[in-house]
C-alpha cells in the first residue's frame, strides 16, 4: 500500500512541478494584473500540494511525529512569508516570491528525507534570513548612499577573502570558510554581494579608461584570492560576472572578448600549474578508470541520475546518501534520483525563471547603478546555478558550489535571500516610480 | 542621475541573457541524452550500489536463449525464499555467468534488465496490494541452444574454448569455456573454485579472458601486411621449403618436420608453411607489422560488453632475428583471445568490416511485450573490401588445398586458417582454427582452441566443422 502510495504521488508531484513551472514561463506573456494574480495563486496551490505530497511520504516512511510538526511549521511559514512581503510591500514581484518558496520547499523535503537534524537547521536560518532581509526592499528604496561607498564594498571584500584564504578552515581541499564559535560562515557568499556593488558604483561614476583598469585590478585580486583559496567556483563565478558587467557598462565588445579569451588563457594556465585543478578536470573527462577514488562522487552522482530516471525512484528509494556532500554541491542529483529528472529539469527551469526576472528587471531600470546591480546579481546567481548542475551532471568540470536555495548551509541561504531581496527591492522601487508617473 | 554611457545597455543584456539561455538548453539537452542513450550502460556497472536494492521490489527476470529456452531463473517458494537456478548446469557457465558471489557474464550485462519490471500498470497495483513482488524482465540472448550445446559436447573433457558468431550482424550464437564450473552449486564448491592450489581456472571464461599465442592463425596478420607492402606483387613470393628454415643459428620448423617444397605465397598460406612466413617476416617493415597488427584490435580495447583480456602484440622496429621469425609465425610474445580472433576472422567474412559482437537480442517483459531491442552495429574497418576478398580466398585454399582439409565438403563452402601454437617444448601444442562459411556470403564465424590438443587441422578444425554440418543443416 505503501508503495503504490508513493509511486502515485511521484507522479502528481511531477505533474504539478510542471505546471508550476509552466505557470512560470506562461506569465511572461500575460500582461494583464488580475490574471497575473491568478497564475501566481495557482503556482501556490502548485506548491503546497506537492509539498504535502512529500510529507504524506516522509510520514508513511518514518512515522516519526516530528514530521507533522515540522510540516506544520513549515506551512504556516511559507503561508506568513507570502503574506507578509504583499502586505508589506504592495507592488511585490509575486512570481519571485512564489519561486523562492517553491525552491525552498523542494529543499525542506530533500533535506528532511537526507538528514532531519539538518533540514531543521536549514528551516531555522531560512525563517532568520527571511525576518531579516523582509527589510531590504524599504533600504533600497530609501538608502540612496548605497551608491557613494565603492571603496566600502571593494576594500572590504578583499578584506573577507583575505582573512579566508590566511586562516580558513579547508573542506574538500578549499578554503571556504571561517569559524565563528559553533558558527561557520562562508564570506564569499556575501562578498559576491559587495563585489557587484562595488563594480556597479564604480561603473555608475564612471566608464573611462582609468576607471576600468582601477575596477579590473581589484576584481582581478577577488579572483586570485579565491583561486589561491581553491575556490575554483567562486572564482569563475566572479570572474564571469566582472567580464559581463563590463561589457553592459561600457559596451564595448573588445572588453567582452578580451575578458572571454582571457578567461580561456588564464583556465589553461590554472590547469597546467595547479594539480588540483588537473585532477578535477581528468576527473570529468573520464571518471570511469578510477570509479573507487578520484571519479568516486561525479559517478555516484551518474549512478544516482540515471538510476532514478525520468520519474525518480520515489522518496526514500534510492540512495543518494552514497553521494559525498549531497545535501550542499550534489543536491540535485538526489533530487533526480528520487523525484525524478522532469522534477529536477523544472527545478532547472524555475531557476531560469528566475534569472529571466533578473534581467526584466534589469532591463527596466534606467539608472545604470541599479540596472548594473540587477545584472550583475543575476548573472552570479545564475551562473552559480549553471555551475552547480552542471558539475553534478558531468556536463562541465565539477566546481563545488551550490544550489541557491536549495543546497544545505546557511552562508549560501542568507545571501541568496539578500540578492532576492535586493532585486525586490528594486522591482517594487521601479512600480512604485511608474504608479506615481501614471498619477 | 547621470546618463548611460552604454545607450544599448539593455540591447547587450538581451545578447548575453540569450547566451544563458542557451547554455542552459544545452545543459538540459545534455542531461536528457544522457538519460535517453547513456544511462542503461552507465547505471549497470558493479560500483551501482543502487541495483542491488531493486531485487527487494523485483524478481530477477529470466535469461533466454534465441529460441526461447529458459537458461537461468529464480524460483520463489512457498516462504518467498528465493534461488536462482540454470536447467542446463555448467552448459552456460561462462557466457550466462552467475549472479551469487559477485556477477559475471550476462547475469553481470543484464542485471539492469532483469531487476527492472516492466509488467502493465493494473498487475502492478495487484501485486502491490497483495504484497507480491512485481516479476521483472527477461532478457532473450543471441545464443543458439543447440550450437551452444554441440559445442560444449565437441569441446568434451579438453580444455579451451569455442566462439560461434555471425559476422554480419556481429551475434554470438555460441560461446563455450573449458574447464567449467556448475553455476547450480557455486556457493558449495567456491571455496575449491578460488582455492590457491587449484589452478585450472574453471571460473576463468577463456573464450574472452584466454590469452593464448595465436600460432599460424596469425600468418593471417603477416600476409596482410606484405599484400600491404607489395600490392602489386605480393603473389610473386616464393620459398623452397625442405622442412627446417635456417638462418644463422636460428631454425624455424614446420609442423612435424614437413618438407612442403616449393611454394607460391597462395600455397605457404595453406600449407601453414612456417619458414616461407618467417622468411617473408624478415622483409616486412616491422613498424607496419605493428601497425597492421594495431589495426586488427592487438593492444586494445574490444567492442565487447562482458569481460575479457586484451590481445597483446609488442614486436617494433629494432628487433632481433629470432624475434621476427617467430612473430611472423605467431609464436613468441603475442597472445589472443579466441574471442578476439573470432572478431579479426568475422571482419574478413564481412568485407573487413567489424561488427560489434553482442549477446543480448531483446528484453522483453513478463507477458512477452518487448521493451528493447538490441541492433547490429558496426565498430568500423579493420581492412579495405579489396584486402578482405584477397584474404578470404586464401583462407578458402587452406580448405581446399591445405591444413583445413577436415571442412572440404560439398554441402557448403569453408575458408579458414589452422594453427597449431607451441606455448611450451615439453607440451603439446595448442590447436587453433577459425574460418567462417560460406564464403560467398558468409553467414556464421567459428574460433576454436584445444588446449595442448596438437594439430590445429586434426583437433579443432573436426570440432568446426561439426558446428557447420549443424548450422547448415538447421
Amino acid at each position: 500500500m505503501i508503495n503504490l502510495t508513493i509511486d502515485v504521488s511521484r507522479y502528481f508531484m511531477i505533474l504539478l512541478i510542471a505546471l508550476y513551472t509552466y505557470l512560470n514561463f506562461r506569465i511572461f506573456s500575460v500582461k494583464d494584473e488580475i490574471k497575473k494574480n491568478r497564475i501566481c495563486r495557482r503556482q501556490n496551490f502548485a506548491m503546497f500540494l506537492i509539498h504535502l505530497f512529500a510529507y504524506v511520504i516522509i510520514w508513511f516512511e518514518t512515522k516519526d511525529e516530528r514530521m507533522l510538526v515540522f510540516y506544520l511549521a513549515q506551512v504556516l511559514f511559507f503561508l506568513v512569508y507570502l503574506f507578509l512581503y504583499r502586505l508589506f510591500y504592495r507592488n511585490v514581484s509575486r512570481l519571485l516570491v512564489n519561486n523562492m518558496c517553491m525552491l525552498l520547499s523542494v529543499s525542506f523535503i530533500m533535506l528532511t528525507r537526507l538528514s532531519f537534524d539538518k533540514a531543521m537547521k536549514q528551516f531555522i536560518i531560512v525563517v532568520v534570513a527571511a525576518v531579516v532581509t523582509l527589510v531590504i526592499p524599504f533600504v533600497i528604496d530609501r538608502v540612496w548612499q548605497l551608491s557613494k561607498i565603492p571603496w566600502v564594498y571593494g576594500l572590504g571584500g578583499i578584506l573577507l577573502l583575505g582573512i579566508v584564504c590566511i586562516a580558513g578552515t579547508s573542506s574538500f581541499g578549499a578554503q571556504l570558510s571561517l569559524g565563528v564559535g559553533d558558527f561557520s560562515i562562508q564570506p564569499s557568499e556575501f562578498v559576491k554581494i559587495s563585489y557587484v556593488f562595488f563594480i556597479a558604483t564604480m561603473f555608475y561614476r564612471s566608464t573611462d579608461f582609468k576607471t576600468v583598469i582601477t575596477v579590473t585590478a581589484v576584481a582581478a585580486v577577488h579572483v586570485l584570492t579565491l583561486v589561491i583559496s581553491k575556490d575554483l567556483g567562486s572564482a569563475l563565478i566572479f570572474f564571469v560576472a566582472y567580464v559581463f558587467m563590463l561589457f553592459v557598462a561600457t559596451g564595448k565588445w573588445l572588453y567582452l572578448l578580451a575578458g572571454v579569451g582571457g578567461g580561456s588563457l588564464a583556465s589553461l594556465l590554472a590547469f597546467q600549474i595547479f594539480d588540483h585543478v588537473k585532477t578535477r578536470v581528468l576527473a570529468w573527462q573520464n571518471p570511469w578508470t578510477d570509479i573507487a577514488g578520484k571519479g568516486y562522487q561525479i559517478t555516484q552522482s551518474l549512478f544516482a541520475i540515471g538510476t532514478g530516471g525520468w520519474f525518480g525512484m520515489g522518496l526514500y528509494r534510492g540512495m543518494p546518501k552514497k553521494i559525498p556532500v549531497v545535501e550542499k554541491d550534489f543536491i540535485f542529483s538526489a533530487i533526480s534520483e528520487e523525484l525524478g529528472a522532469v522534477f529536477a529539469l523544472c527545478i532547472l527551469f524555475i531557476c531560469l525563471g528566475c534569472f529571466l526576472q533578473f534581467m526584466m528587471i534589469a532591463s527596466r531600470m534606467q539608472a545604470v547603478f541599479y540596472k548594473l546591480i540587477a545584472f550583475g546579481l543575476g548573472t552570479i546567481y545564475i551562473f552559480q546555478v549553471f555551475l552547480t548542475v552542471g558539475g553534478v551532471t558531468k556536463f562541465i568540470p565539477s566546481t563545488g558550489v551550490t544550489l541557491p536555495l536549495v543546497s544545505y548551509g546557511g552562508s549560501s541561504i542568507l545571501s541568496t535571500f539578500i540578492i532576492f531581496g535586493i532585486i525586490q527591492g528594486l522591482y517594487i522601487l521601479k512600480r512604485n516610480e511608474e504608479e506615481e508617473y501614471e498619477e | 542621475m547621470k546618463s548611460n554611457p552604454n545607450p544599448k545597455a539593455n540591447r547587450h543584456m538581451l545578447i548575453l541573457t540569450y547566451g544563458i539561455v542557451l547554455l542552459f538548453v544545452g545543459l538540459a539537452a545534455y542531461y536528457g541524452y544522457f538519460l535517453f542513450t547513456k544511462s542503461d550502460t552507465v547505471i549497470n556497472n558493479s560500483y551501482n550500489a543502487r541495483l542491488d536494492s531493486f531485487a527487494d521490489r523485483v524478481v530477477r527476470g529470466e535469461i533466454r536463449s534465441s529460441d526461447g529456452r529458459v537458461i537461468a531463473q529464480t524460483n520463489v517458494d512457498g516462504e518467498g525464499n528465493e534461488s536462482r537456478n540454470y536447467p542446463f548446469d555448467s552448459l552456460f557457465a561462462h557466457v550466462v555467468g552467475y549472479s551469487s558471489n559477485g556477477k559475471t557474464g550476462i547475469e553481470a550485462l543484464s542485471n539492469f534488465y532483469l531487476l527492472t519490471s516492466h509488467v502493465n500498470m493494473l498487475e502492478q497495483v495487484f501485486n502491490e496490494l497483495s504484497s507480491v513482488k512485481n516479476k521483472g524482465d527477461n532478457v532473450v540472448t543471441t545464443l543458439d541452444l543447440d550450437i551452444q550445446k554441440a559445442a560444449y559436447d565437441a569441446l568434451g573433457k579438453r580444455n579451451g574454448a569455442v566462439v560461434v558468431m555471425e559476422p554480419d550482424t556481429g551475434k554470438i550464437l555460441a560461446m563455450v569455456s573449458k574447464p567449467d564450473y556448475n553455476p547450480n552449486t557455486l556457493l558449495a564448491d567456491w571455496n575449491h573454485l578460488v582455492a590457491e592450489e587449484n589452478t585450472s581456472g574453471q571460473l576463468l571464461n577463456r573464450a574472452t579472458q584466454g590469452l593464448y599465442p595465436p600460432g599460424s592463425t596469425f600468418k593471417v596478420v603477416t600476409a596482410l601486411e606484405h599484400m600491404r607492402e607489395n600490392p602489386s606483387n605480393y603473389g610473386d613470393y616464393t620459398f623452397d621449403c625442405n622442412g627446417t628454415y635456417k638462418n644463422g643459428d636460428y631454425t624455424i620448423k614446420c609442423y612435424h618436420g614437413t618438407a612442403h617444397g616449393h611454394q607460391d605465397f597462395r600455397q605457404a598460406f595453406a600449407n601453414s608453411c612456417n619458414g616461407a612466413f618467417s622468411n617473408l617476416g624478415l622483409s616486412l617493415n616491422l613498424n607496419g607489422l605493428k601497425n597492421t597488427a594495431d589495426q586488427l584490435l592487438f593492444n586494445s580495447d574490444l567492442p565487447l560488453s562482458i569481460a575479457y583480456s586484451k590481445s597483446s602484440y609488442t614486436m617494433a622496429e629494432g628487433a632481433d632475428t629470432w624475434q621476427i621469425l617467430q612473430t611472423s609465425i605467431g609464436q613468441g610474445q603475442t597472445q589472443i583471445t579466441p574471442i578476439h580472433n573470432a572478431m579479426m576472422t568475422a571482419a574478413i567474412a564481412n568485407g573487413g568490416t567489424l561488427m560489434k559482437p553482442y549477446l543480448i537480442d531483446r528484453v522483453e517483459n513478463v507477458g512477452g511485450d518487448v521493451v528493447k531491442k538490441f541492433m547490429p552495429q558496426s565498430y568500423g574497418n579493420l581492412m579495405t573490401a579489396e584486402e578482405s576478398a584477397d584474404l578470404s580466398e586464401y583462407m578458402r585454399a587452406v580448405v581446399t588445398e591445405g591444413t583445413g582439409s577436415a571442412l572440404r565438403t560439398d554441402a557448403y563452402t569453408v575458408a579458414g586458417k589452422t594453427g597449431s601454437a607451441e606455448f611450451d617444448k615439453a607440451k603439446e601444442t595448442h590447436a587453433w582454427f577459425i574460418g567462417f562459411a560460406p564464403v560467398e556470403h558468409p553467414k556464421v564465424v567459428i574460433s576454436v582452441i584445444v588446449e595442448e590438443g596438437g594439430s590445429g587441422g586434426q583437433t579443432a578444425a573436426p570440432i568446426a566443422r561439426t558446428l557447420f554440418d549443424l548450422y547448415f543443416s538447421k
